[in-house]
């Protein structure tokens, strides 16, 4: 146990000695977070849409002039019929169509209930998705005054539709995809080039010729990275609750749980890099290109999975940060409990054993 | 007890690094393994320390066999590979301080031992490691090899890159250690730090030349050498390559050692063939071969 | 040529803050002498020799390397040496004639120039069979005597020798002493530093550093005179000793 300790304490000098990963372990969680969270705004002003007004009546005008003055709107066109929709998405003049069904103000009197339609330019899901919101919410806003006067219960039902990328997913939702890169870099990069570092300053040599067992050298270099990872972890959640008011719908308990399993499966990936690899270099090249990269690209994280080509889809399966990102949405903003993401819990469980039986058989007590 | 190695050979791929190496070092030697680069000085240590299994042959190390008991080896040897490898951000007391805690001891329990080599850079031992001048670093790496009081030490090539001071400074320090019974196996390249092993063994490529005394080793020369100097180096050096009696030449220094074909040669005769040759300044004496005289004799 | 200065330095300083790396240190150098230029780690040596091949800028004093003035004339300086050094010479991963043809062309020779030395150096080393081979595959000794020679490529007037033959095994290392006999005596002068004291005996003349100062020079017989010891290693340890 005190052999334990003092390579613990050997290796938090080294992290804590060397500027460039100290930057990467504390910088880079909060850059990251921050820009995310403010390059990704939902704010929208004065979007160009068209109106097809099927109904031309009261009602239809009343809300028409209200979007007209709202200042996130600008009505730049209006069109007789619906064949011209088609054409104007194309020439890109408009991100949306606002179209109200004929007779939209009898059917709202008399039958209660009446249709709406917004049709939104899904090439930008971002923007889409945000201007279907605005338009819902100043819908609903008109219907509560008119709803107001009278007991009757008027309704006015606007039917989003996305064209061009009918299965939109949001992207808003940054943060699991942030906090997974950051664990995914922190854990894995950083451990594997502090092995190779010891590779490649011939410190290993030491280390080999020495009591230590191998396990014991292992288990000393993770233990001071998935203690900063969970402090990296919580940093990432505090922030967007507090800066970016994200909702932590779930147990912040299976949260934690959760992540320092994941912490626990970018670590033993990281062994594995060390073990192939016989300098730093490849190990962060290694680390850059077959960890970082699917991590961003392959997750879900940016790009939504089900819009991907269906190799691609299947590819993602090994990408455990996938696993990772749906059940970080799961608690964070669906509010599940570990029932629902038993699957991918297990899924992430099974890969991070297989990593270190991989590891630890590959694992050299001696140098070749 | 020391160690003992027989007919051990290691090939990486096509290359031969060691073939077919015996020798024994008793305990309390100090040995030295005395070669250039790439002789397979480096390959024999990791084979000893454990760190690679050789092709072929045995070798026991503190009476432990080098595969089978590795772990009893790891447990009672210090080492010291050949580029300094200490952690360059810990500063001194914190790198002795680690290597004496993994081995499951103290700086205090052991200080007796490594106090003569740790007490000349102890006034640094809040520097770190990587800013000590090499002679420092070299103390300080001993100093990590031995903290945990090992039976055997292994020093790779410990005074390579070390300037003159330092290197005496080295190896009296090793004389001293050798006195608290410790067997010492040392590398080095400079055949001039032969002389102050107990015993050494000439290597290259891969092939033991010789293993001796120092003293024997010189005594075995087989020829007689002398030391020839002239005004101009350059033109002595070609002349002697023409004579037809030479054996062998070498530059040394200020003089060219000098090994003639016949039994018995006649130095007046050589002095004027080399007026001849327009050189002036000519001395011709018998000297002593050197060990470095030996070893080229033995690897021509 | 011959008892021509080509290395005139007088009272060069380097400093770094108050610490003067090099405290004024003056010598000189013949065409066609072998000068060894010897100190402990850390004396200074190394900061003296950027100063002279021209990529550090003294803080004060003279020098002039081949006539040029490490001043002003620094890039006519370093078209007229040579320089190799133990820790980098030639590309391993560049076969022997590419590093050739690379090294003479990053000296400014013509295609025709570089396939002539090319050829000569080739024969005179006895590469023929390895010409075609990675240099990375030949042992240390061919490496060393090809990246001396391809130091000579340009015929500079002074090559500077950072630690040239450490670790070479002594047959070798001898054919390496006899090159550099040749090319002194060839006109070509020859800077050597070390810290190896054997080196030191080969030179004809021998600087000794000790803390930024130049504490002895002169040759190494003179040298072992005057201390009255029998090697120059005994010279070295007595002067920086103290």
């Amino acid at each position: 146990m005190k052999r334990f300790v003092g390579f613990v304490r050997k290796e938090f000098y080294h992290i804590f000695r060397d500027k460039r990963s100290l930057f990467i372990l504390f910088g880079m969680p909060i850059a990251q977070i921050l820009l995310f969270g403010f390059a990704i705004t939902n704010e929208i002003n004065n979007v160009n849409i068209a109106i097809l007004d099927q109904a031309n009546d009261v009602t239809s005008k009343e809300i028409i002039n209200k979007i007209a003055a709202s200042k996130h709107f600008s009505i730049v066109d209006i069109i007789q019929k619906e064949s011209s929709i088609e054409s104007i998405f194309k020439k890109g003049k408009v991100k949306a169509v606002l179209q109200f069904e004929n007779n939209f103000g009898n059917n709202l009197i008399k039958e209660k209930q009446a249709n709406v339609q917004v049709l939104t330019d899904a090439t930008d899901p971002n923007m889409a998705n945000t201007i279907s919101n605005y338009i819902s919410a100043i819908l609903k806003k008109y219907q509560q005054e008119l709803n107001k006067n009278t007991t009757i219960d008027y309704q006015i039902v606007p039917q989003s539709r996305m064209v061009y990328n009918a299965e939109l997913k949001s992207v808003y939702m940054f943060v699991p995809g942030v906090m997974t890169v950051i664990l995914m870099l922190v854990s894995a990069m950083m451990t594997s080039i502090s092995i190779t570092r010891e590779k490649e300053q011939g410190t290993m040599e030491i280390l080999l010729v020495s009591p230590l067992k191998p396990f014991q050298v292992i288990i000393g270099k993770v233990f001071p990275y998935i203690f900063l990872s969970v402090i990296n972890a919580i940093v990432i959640v505090l922030l967007s609750i507090f800066v970016f008011n994200v909702p932590v719908n779930g147990s912040l308990f299976l949260l934690g749980i959760e992540s320092v399993l994941f912490i626990i499966t970018s670590l033993a990936l990281g062994i594995l890099i060390s073990t192939i690899s016989a300098t730093q270099q490849t190990a962060m090249m290694i680390s850059l290109m077959g960890l970082m990269l699917p991590t961003i690209l392959l997750s879900g994280f940016i790009f939504p999975i089900s819009s991907m080509p269906l190799p691609l889809q299947v590819i993602s399966n090994i990408i455990p940060a996938k696993w990772f990102i749906i059940i970080v949405k799961g608690i964070m903003l669906k509010g599940i409990g570990i029932g629902f993401i038993f699957k991918e819990t297990a899924i992430l469980v099974l890969m991070t054993l297989l990593f270190i039986g991989i590891s630890v058989k590959k694992y050299k007590i001696r140098l070749e | 007890m020391g160690i003992s190695v027989s007919n051990i050979t290691k090939s990486y791929g096509k290359v031969t690094a060691l073939s077919d190496i015996s020798f024994d070092v008793k305990p309390g030697e100090l040995f030295g393994l005395i070669g250039p680069d790439g002789a397979g000085k480096t390959t024999l240590f990791r084979i000893l320390t454990t760190l690679l299994i050789a092709d072929k042959g045995q070798a026991t190390v503190a009476g432990y066999d080098v595969l089978k008991e590795y772990k009893s080896i790891r447990n009672s040897v210090g080492y010291m590979p050949g580029r300094f490898s200490l952690y360059q951000d810990l500063t001194v007391e914190e790198n002795l301080n680690f290597f004496a805690t993994i081995f499951g001891t103290t700086i205090e329990e052991n200080y007796d031992l490594v106090k003569d080599i740790y007490v000349q850079i102890e006034p640094f031992k809040t520097r770190r490691a990587g800013k000590l001048s090499g002679g420092m670093k070299q103390k300080l790496a001993l100093s990590c090899a031995l903290i945990h009081k090992p039976k055997v030490l292994f020093l790779d090539e410990p005074t390579t890159g070390v300037d003159p001071v330092s290197r005496k400074e080295f190896w009296e320090m090793l004389k001293r250690l050798q006195k608290k019974d410790i067997t010492i196996l040392v590398s080095t390249p400079y055949m001039d730090e032969a002389a102050l092993c107990d015993r050494i063994a000439l290597i290259q490529d891969g092939k033991i030349l010789q293993i001796d005394t120092p003293n024997a080793i010189v005594s075995h020369f087989p020829k007689p050498l002398y030391n020839i100097s002239a005004n101009d180096m350059y033109g002595l050096i070609e002349s002697l390559t023409n004579y037809k009696h030479t054996y062998s030449i070498f530059p040394f220094g200020e003089f060219v050692h000098y090994t003639d074909k016949r039994d018995t040669m006649d130095i007046e005769r050589l002095k004027t063939y080399l007026e001849s040759q327009n050189l002036t300044d000519i001395h011709i004496e018998k000297t002593q071969p050197t060990i470095e005289d030996t070893f080229m004799e033995l690897a021509k | 040529m011959k008892n021509k200065n080509v290395i005139e330095v007088e009272n060069l300083s380097k400093l770094f803050g108050d610490f003067a790396a090099v405290n004024s240190i003056s010598f000189h150098v013949k065409a066609g002498e072998i000068f060894g230029f010897l100190g402990a780690n850390g004396a200074g040596k190394t900061t003296a020799i950027k100063m002279l091949i021209g990529i550090s800028s003294p803080t004060s004093g003279k020098a002039t390397i081949a006539g040029f003035d490490v001043y002003k004339e620094a890039e006519s300086i370093k078209k007229n040496i040579g320089y190799m050094s133990q820790k980098f010479a030639l590309y391993d991963d560049l076969t022997v004639k590419e590093n050739i043809t690379f090294f003479g062309g990053i000296y400014g020779l013509s295609k025709k120039q570089i396939d002539r030395k090319r050829c000569e150096l080739v024969d005179e080393l006895g590469l023929q069979e390895v010409a075609n081979s990675l240099v990375s595959s030949l042992p240390l000794g061919w490496k060393q005597k090809l990246a001396f020679s391809v130091s000579l490529l340009h015929d500079p007037k002074i090559v500077f020798l950072d630690e040239p033959t450490g670790g070479v095994d002594p047959i070798t290392r001898r054919q390496f002493w006899e090159m550099i006999y040749k090319a002194a005596h060839n006109g070509t002068t020859i800077f050597v530093t070390t810290h190896y004291m054997d080196e030191a005996e080969y030179c004809d003349r021998v600087s000794i550093m000790v803390n930024g100062k130049i504490e002895a020079l002169d040759t190494p017989k003179k040298l072992k005179a005057h201390y009255k010891t029998d090697t120059m290693n005994d010279v070295f340890l007595k002067l920086a000793r103290g």
